[in-house]
């Protein structure tokens, strides 16, 4: 008997649930917006279905209609992307600790 | 070209550098460091995809000027982006996710040879019902999404918009699109997935417009949940483990830091979605309103008063973020610390309109994390303190969630301020707060109410005190 593949990438998918849920309650409250906006650019991991979708096919039909959905979505993931990589690393340059030498 | 099992590995390894960049975030130290490995995660995983499709010629030209247009676009957002506008960002930021995952999911369905799920009219069971469930978490977080920025943009009003009947309608949308989905995968037809993804969209409208603007916490949290789930479906689809481990991540994250959120108002989930609480109080706080004493002061008496303290926490809410008070906030701190003053900041979960807003905003003046302390780590300091400052906040420091059980608010975990020897509020009238209730605490003896622009008052502190 095989096991549908299905059932490998479904395990994949429990397990991830199971580290999220650990990983996230272990993140500081005072750090939940850029847990927010990291979270936000690593969705956009998409964006790989996008390119494959994108570079489909021959060349000449490089701009069937479904070509051009992951063309689409291509803009939309690379946004969010850098968007969201660098306004968290925006933010967390701002967290700073106490001076000890008072200026 | 490079073989699909060296491919997998790959995006095995981005997934885990995703799950560090998390992990980076339990502490700020850590979490610079942290969200490097998240950028080198996602760039090993569009290196490799773009090896793997192997298309070096037109294909591949416009995919990099299109990742430049959007890198561009979202780097100059990243650099522009004030800190206190950083709610509606991340909200603008989910509906583009939420888009995205529509737009794989079409490209998909017209063209499953490519990802080797059949061909079109003939494509696998199991894929399509992946592909719409993608399709349709997605629609759902772009709408959502557009209508929670707009909310939170003050384009749109932040009062909930309920009408009779809507859960029911909410109901039945649901009920067709799980028919639909149905449908869909006896007769393959092209009409039935669009109809799925238009009634979607419907969907993500009508769930987000009866929740009111002080609940957006929980809102965007779950918005962030659903991108996560809607990545997770593609993943499947694509039978891609980077996007489905992320997709697993990302959809936790929201669904915990929205229970949080839920928490910190001692309110369920499903309280908070079914919406329309705000309005129903609001008319009947109105009509019992009477005039009781208040002790009203202006800027001298509250330098006068904190300069004397020895100890002082700073409360700040969504108040602080709308006048832009925080660096004024910072400049009186260290006004008050020059006099030998001891301050520390109290941070109520549901402070602001996201998870950890003030936070972001005090670290953009300058404070110190380690000044910083949750609900729950300073508590109990309120009863050493002489003078709490509260900027902006005002439900969450209500003590009528601990005493009546009749209040919307009871039972809500608050901040003792009242607890402290005196306590300063910075509020513009005595208008009730969102949950539209009464605050004792403005009426009590040890009260001093500064009825000013956080902003100005701040300032005019400041001046007092040097």
């Amino acid at each position: 008997m095989e096991i549908d593949p299905f059932i490998f990438r479904f395990s994949i998918f429990i397990l991830s649930i199971f580290i999220g849920y650990y990983v996230v309650w272990s993140v500081t409250p005072s750090l939940h917006t850029p847990l927010m906006s990291v979270t936000n650019a690593i969705s956009s991991v998409i964006i790989v279905g996008a390119i494959i979708a994108a570079l489909a096919g021959e060349n000449q039909n490089i701009l069937d209609t479904a070509n051009i959905f992951g063309f689409l979505a291509i803009i939309l993931a690379a946004v969010n992307i850098f968007g969201g990589f660098l306004v968290t690393q925006r933010m967390l340059a701002m967290y700073k600790k106490k001076k000890k030498d008072k200026k | 070209m490079i073989s699909a099992n060296l491919l997998a590995i790959f995006y095995l390894i981005s997934g885990v550098l995703f799950i560090l960049a998390l992990r980076g975030l339990s502490s700020p130290e850590t979490s610079r460091q942290g969200n490097l490995f998240g950028i080198i995660g996602m760039t090993i995983a569009i290196g490799v995809t773009i090896i793997s499709a192997g298309n070096f010629s037109t294909g591949f030209l416009y995919l990099i000027i299109l990742l430049l247009i959007g890198g561009s676009i979202g780097a100059f957002i990243a650099f522009k982006i004030p800190m206190t506008a950083m709610p509606e960002l991340v909200a603008g930021f989910h509906s583009l996710v939420g888009l995205a995952a529509v737009f794989v999911a079409i490209s998909a369905f017209l063209n499953p040879e490519v990802f080797n799920l059949g061909s079109p009219g003939n494509i696998k069971i199991a894929s399509l019902i992946e592909m719409s469930l993608g399709a349709s978490i997605g629609a759902i977080t772009f709408t959502g999404s557009i209508i929670a920025f707009l909310k939170l943009r003050g384009i749109m009003s932040g009062s909930p918009i309920t009408f009779i009947g809507q859960h029911f309608l909410n109901l039945i949308l649901g009920i067709i699109l799980v028919s639909l989905i149905f449908f869909l995968c006896k007769t393959q037809s092209n009409n039935l997935f669009w109809m799925v993804v238009t009634i979607s969209l419907l969907v993500g409208i009508l769930l987000i417009i009866p929740i009111g603007g002080a609940d957006m916490p929980v809102v965007i949290s779950m918005l962030n949940s659903y991108s996560g789930w809607a990545a997770a479906g593609i993943g499947f689809t694509l039978e891609n483990t980077a996007l489905i481990i992320t997709g697993a991540l990302v959809g936790s994250s929201g669904a915990i830091l929205s229970y949080i959120m839920c928490k910190g108002m001692n309110r369920s989930f499903f309280n908070v979605i079914l919406g329309g609480w705000g309005a129903t109080d609001q008319s009947s706080s109105t009509k019992s309103k009477e005039q009781k004493p208040v002790k009203s002061g202006n800027a001298e008496d509250a330098a006068f008063l904190m300069k004397n303290a020895s100890s002082v926490i700073i409360v700040p809410g969504y108040g602080m973020a709308v006048a832009q008070a925080q660096h004024a906030l910072r400049e009186m701190v260290d006004a008050l610390k020059k006099n030998g003053v001891k301050v520390t900041y109290a941070i109520h979960p549901v402070a602001g309109r996201m998870p950890g807003h003030m936070n972001v905003l005090l670290a953009e003046a300058n404070v110190p994390y380690d000044e910083v302390f949750e609900l729950e780590e300073i508590n109990n300091d309120f009863a050493n303190c002489d003078v709490a400052y509260v900027i902006g906040a005002n439900d969450v420091t209500n003590p009528i969630a601990k005493t009546d059980p009749q209040s919307p608010i009871y039972g809500m975990p608050i901040l003792d301020v009242e607890k402290s020897k005196s306590v300063l509020f910075v509020k513009r009238s005595l208008s009730p707060g969102y949950a539209g209730i009464d605050n004792d605490l403005f009426y009590r003896d040890n009260t001093l109410m500064l009825f000013a622009d956080a902003k100005k008052m701040t300032e005019e502190i400041i001046k007092n005190l040097n």
